[in-house]
């Protein structure tokens, strides 16, 4: 059972799995990234650099993801961090599990549905309605970068509530205390020893909220209505519709470099560090 | 703060209860509600093309969860006597698999797996032994979308068993030696059961995951059509209260075996393991 | 090919464990008789556990040979060795209650025993750790102590040819320690199997044990009973590690047939004439004397004295501790420094205490002073 040959059978099934399903299909990536579009789409062998060096043609595409990326990180972090100190520091223990609990869930459910619910919140029938019986007439949020914003936060704010949660929790109250004792005010308490501290925490939810963020399709297919359009947009049109595999294959190469880069920024900032 | 968190509560439950709320909507608009009526959900339950959808969601989600879930737990297993490089390149392809977006997987999977078949079908319809019947044509539909979801959830049950793998008292496995339980009885005996809640886990949230997917399934499901996909197509084509009805399932069902999960995980942890 | 000792139920010979660059054990020699309480007894990291381990079979010897019962089992895995161990933290299986705990190795046996049979023998096992009645609890609902005797239940069910108990103790708090002390010493006396026990605790070890096997740096330094190990430590260490004792360092100045001289480093020359294989020791060797804190008599009169002082001095009362049946002494001599000394009260020679400040006459017979070299 625990022979080395018996453990290399148990690795057997995972092994071939990620070869095939992961390792291949990323190296197909890779290699169709440097190939040609047939005639009829697909691909076509050969080594050119021209997929790469056409990637402006889908500026907009990168110009959308790369904007609204970093400010939906941000506008998630500014949503999640009140949050996230209100759990750690001021929740009673005793409530803590259950309100982990409901900010995890709803991550977990469908995307698909959740953000169709905000189809209707802030469609015409919805949000704009409302304001509209308040005397604000003409607010059109549907099919707009905010709308797109909105619906990243709410997707993405769980992710980011977590790492922050447990960078604060790990905190030390009687640090605050000492703060407090040696004559800080909250304010500067909270400057000099909470933040600081949590640091390490908000880099890893930007970096979860960036980099999954990159690859988002659902939220501005579904709220931005075809004018918000990100990379995943231009990928499902380069591989469904247009089927220009070698070009859609060079974009997701520079997709993943760009996650890669973040990832390894982040490796150099936050992990060196802690250590 | 404590209203903030309210607030940021409702937001995250608002969009949830909106669509359980309209799916008993009597009205076929959305923005004036007629009083209660459970009719949409004798319309989807009437409808077809959402049963099969469903049905297919089902298939695909019980049988990935399965997978998943077994072979995770042997490469978990195998994977604690695993040092060194060998290890390090796991633990790499692991987090790989966890953190690349699903849109990358899925045209990833998509191109790579049409290109095989592409090769193979000639040479299985040439060399496909006769007595066997006839050749197999290999295209994308349930196998790969099955297989695809497998990976990624197969990764995520591997790092959930290790957690629990790794905070298991060793002196267990010792105890169970010194009173003459071969090594083969011990696995059953004493590891499994100390395991177990993390493996159910792993397997409910990987038929969460798989359930919910749209993204890969969307490039890799080829014909078939998930429940997901049925939904995003519904949505495409124009809003309508059918989709509250089957959000409003789809929402218990997860939620249901999230919370399930989450209560496997943290719950009492090491101590009411076979309860 | 060395030989067991046929009698002895485990017997390590020139057994030496490594894990890497550190060796946990080095050449081991050692007999465990049958019947026996044996402790192995050293401070952290000295290799204790790793020599228990090697007996019940989780690591093996990287050199040497480990018998039971004149078997060698070198190689032979945990679970086709006869021994059974209580954990350090019990290692009890959570998912099980205390009935399936206790009844756990007997299932394991092929051919099982009939169910009527384990059933009675489990009962059996809780009534003799007094835990009648407990059979269905869960681990987690009983308190330390009770988890300490379902572990012991779930080894002794087995009838093990030694019972190894690595700290089993030292998880309780002090109060229960005790009771649980006793308790043990009755149960293997009951029982009649071997026990072999791991502490760090002295006064574990030397009140439970019919032998104590001292360790040091992975190495056995002494193995004998406690009396053996308080009287007639081989040096300076186990002199220590065995109850307290006063360490006066110097060399040997002269030996006779009948007694040695010690030339203290301080100056003053002491005569002692017991201490194990002197006949080792030479001129000029360094050694250091030791006497124990109640061996030293302390007197206001010198007439007082016994008449075969080995030592005689005046030193000042520092501090003075009434630990009831005896006075704890700590004294000062401007040569030999700060001693201690214990003093039963009715023996006391004068009609009072010695006060604090006071000089009192201190003196040790001859052969109480051990000469003991200084490693
Ligand atoms: N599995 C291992 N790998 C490497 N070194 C080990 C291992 N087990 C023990 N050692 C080393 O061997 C030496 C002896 O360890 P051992 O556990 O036998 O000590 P011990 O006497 O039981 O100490 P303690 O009283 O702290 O339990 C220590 O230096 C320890 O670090
Ligand atoms: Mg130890």
């Amino acid at each position: 059972m625990y022979g080395s040959w018996a453990n290399r059978l148990l690795l057997v099934p995972a092994t071939v799995w990620l070869l095939v399903m992961l390792v291949l299909p990323l190296l197909v990536v890779i290699i169709f990234s440097f190939g040609e579009r047939g005639t009829a789409g697909g691909y076509v062998p050969a080594f050119t650099l021209e997929q790469y060096a056409n990637l402006s043609a889908r500026f907009t595409a990168f110009k959308n993801t790369l904007l609204l990326a970093p400010t939906g990180t941000f506008l998630c972090l500014l949503v999640a961090y009140p949050l996230a100190y209100f759990l750690a520091v001021k929740v009673h223990p005793k409530w803590k599990t259950l309100l982990l609990v409901m900010i995890i869930v709803p991550f977990w459910t469908s995307i698909l549905i959740r953000t169709y619910a905000w189809i209707f919140i802030l469609g015409g029938q919805g949000l704009p309605k409302v304001l509209g019986f308040l005397g604000i007439e003409g607010v059109r949020l549907i099919n707009t970068p905010t709308a797109v914003l909105i619906g990243i936060v709410y997707a993405y704010l769980p992710l980011m509530v977590f790492p922050v949660y447990v960078s604060l929790e790990k905190l030390d109250k009687r640090l605050l205390e000492a703060a407090s004792d040696l004559g800080s005010s909250p304010i500067e308490a909270f400057r000099n020893v909470t933040l600081p501290l949590s640091i390490p925490g908000v880099a890893t939810g930007c970096m979860l909220v960036f980099i999954l963020l990159m690859g988002e399709f659902l939220i501005p297919a579904l709220l931005g209505g075809g004018k918000v359009f990100f990379i995943g947009n231009a990928l499902v049109d380069l591989f469904l519709q247009s089927r220009n595999w070698a070009y859609g294959s060079a974009v997701a190469a520079t997709l993943v470099i760009i996650m890669l880069v973040t990832v390894s920024i982040y490796m150099k900032l936050v992990v060196r560090n802690q250590q | 703060m404590r209203i903030y968190t309210l607030a940021v509560y409702l937001f995250l439950y608002i969009p949830i209860g909106i669509i359980v709320l309209f799916s008993f909507n009597a009205g076929r608009h959305a923005s004036d509600f007629h009083g209660f009526s459970i009719k949409w959900y004798g319309t989807v339950l009437a409808n077809p093309f959402a049963m099969e959808a469903l049905a297919t969601s089902l298939i695909v989600a019980s049988t990935t969860a399965v997978l998943a879930s077994i072979f995770g737990t042997m490469a978990a297993l195998a994977l604690q006597k695993v040092k060194g490089r060998i290890r390090a390149i796991y633990d790499a392809a692991i987090y790989i698999a966890i953190m690349i977006p699903g849109i990358v997987i899925g045209i990833a999977t998509l191109i790579a797996l049409v290109t095989a078949f592409k090769f193979l079908n000639p040479v299985l319809e040439n060399f496909w032994p006769g007595f066997l019947g006839d050749a197999p044509h290999l295209n994308m539909g349930y196998a790969s979308v099955i297989a695809s979801h497998t990976m990624f959830t197969m990764a995520l049950v591997i790092v959930i068993v290790r957690a629990r793998i790794s905070g298991m008292d060793r002196a267990l496995i010792e105890a169970s030696a010194d009173l003459y339980a071969t090594p083969w009885r011990t696995f059953w005996q004493v590891t499994l059961p100390q395991i177990f809640p993390a493996i159910l886990a792993g397997f409910l949230l990987s038929f969460t995951f798989s359930f919910d997917d749209f993204i890969i399934a969307f490039f890799v499901a080829g014909t078939e059509t998930t429940l997901p996909l049925y939904v995003f197509s519904s949505i495409r084509r124009g809003v309508t209260p059918e989709i509250n009805a089957i959000g409003t399932m789809v929402l218990t069902v997860s939620l249901t075996l999230l919370i399930t999960a989450q209560f496997l995980l943290r719950g009492r942890g090491s101590q009411s393991s076979t309860q | 090919m060395l030989s067991a000792d046929t009698d002895a139920v485990v017997s390590f010979r020139n057994v030496t464990k490594r894990y890497g660059d550190v060796t946990a054990a080095a050449h081991l020699d050692l007999d465990v008789t049958a019947g026996e309480f044996l402790s192995f007894l050293g401070p952290s990291g000295c290799g204790k556990t790793t020599s228990l381990r090697m007996i019940a079979g989780f690591d093996q010897p990287s050199e040497g040979e480990v018998f039971l019962e004149g078997q060698r089992v070198n190689g032979v895995p945990a679970y086709r060795r006869p021994v059974n161990m209580v954990f350090q933290h019990y290692a009890l299986f959570p998912h099980l209650n205390i009935e399936e705990n206790v009844a756990y190795g007997l299932k394991q046996r092929a051919p099982k025993p009939p169910s009527k049979e384990i059933e009675m023998r489990v009962g059996e096992m809780l009534e003799l750790v007094q835990l009648s009645g407990f059979n269905k609890r869960r681990i987690w609902e009983m308190s330390g102590g009770q988890q300490q005797r379902v572990a012991l239940a779930r080894a002794l069910i087995n009838k093990p040819k030694v019972l190894l108990l690595d700290e089993p103790l030292a998880a309780l708090d002090r109060k229960l320690r005790r009771e649980m002390q006793i308790e043990l010493q009755n149960l293997q006396r009951n029982v009649g199997i071997t026990f072999v026990l791991v502490t760090h605790d002295q006064e574990e070890a030397l009140s439970m044990s019919d032998r104590v096997c001292i360790m040091r740096e992975g190495k056995i330094v002494q193995i004998g009973s406690p009396l053996d190990l308080y009287d007639r430590p081989i040096n300076r260490y186990v002199a220590d590690f065995v109850g307290k004792s006063n360490f006066f360092d110097g060399a040997i100045d002269r030996i006779d047939t009948t007694a040695v001289n010690v030339k203290l480093d301080c100056g003053l020359m002491i005569k002692a004439n017991t201490g194990p294989d002197l006949e080792s020791f030479e001129s000029g060797d360094p050694v250091c004397i030791s006497v124990r804190p109640e061996q030293v008599i302390l007197a206001r009169k010198e007439e007082q004295l016994p008449a075969d002082c080995g030592v005689k001095i005046k030193a000042r009362v520092m501090n003075r501790i009434f630990l009831g049946e005896h006075t704890e002494y700590l004294l000062r001599d401007e040569k030999l420094g700060e001693f201690l000394v214990l003093s039963p009260r009715q023996n006391e020679r004068s009609e009072r205490p010695f006060d604090k400040d006071e000089v009192v006459l201190a003196a040790w017979s001859r052969d109480t002073a051990l000469v003991l070299s200084s490693e």
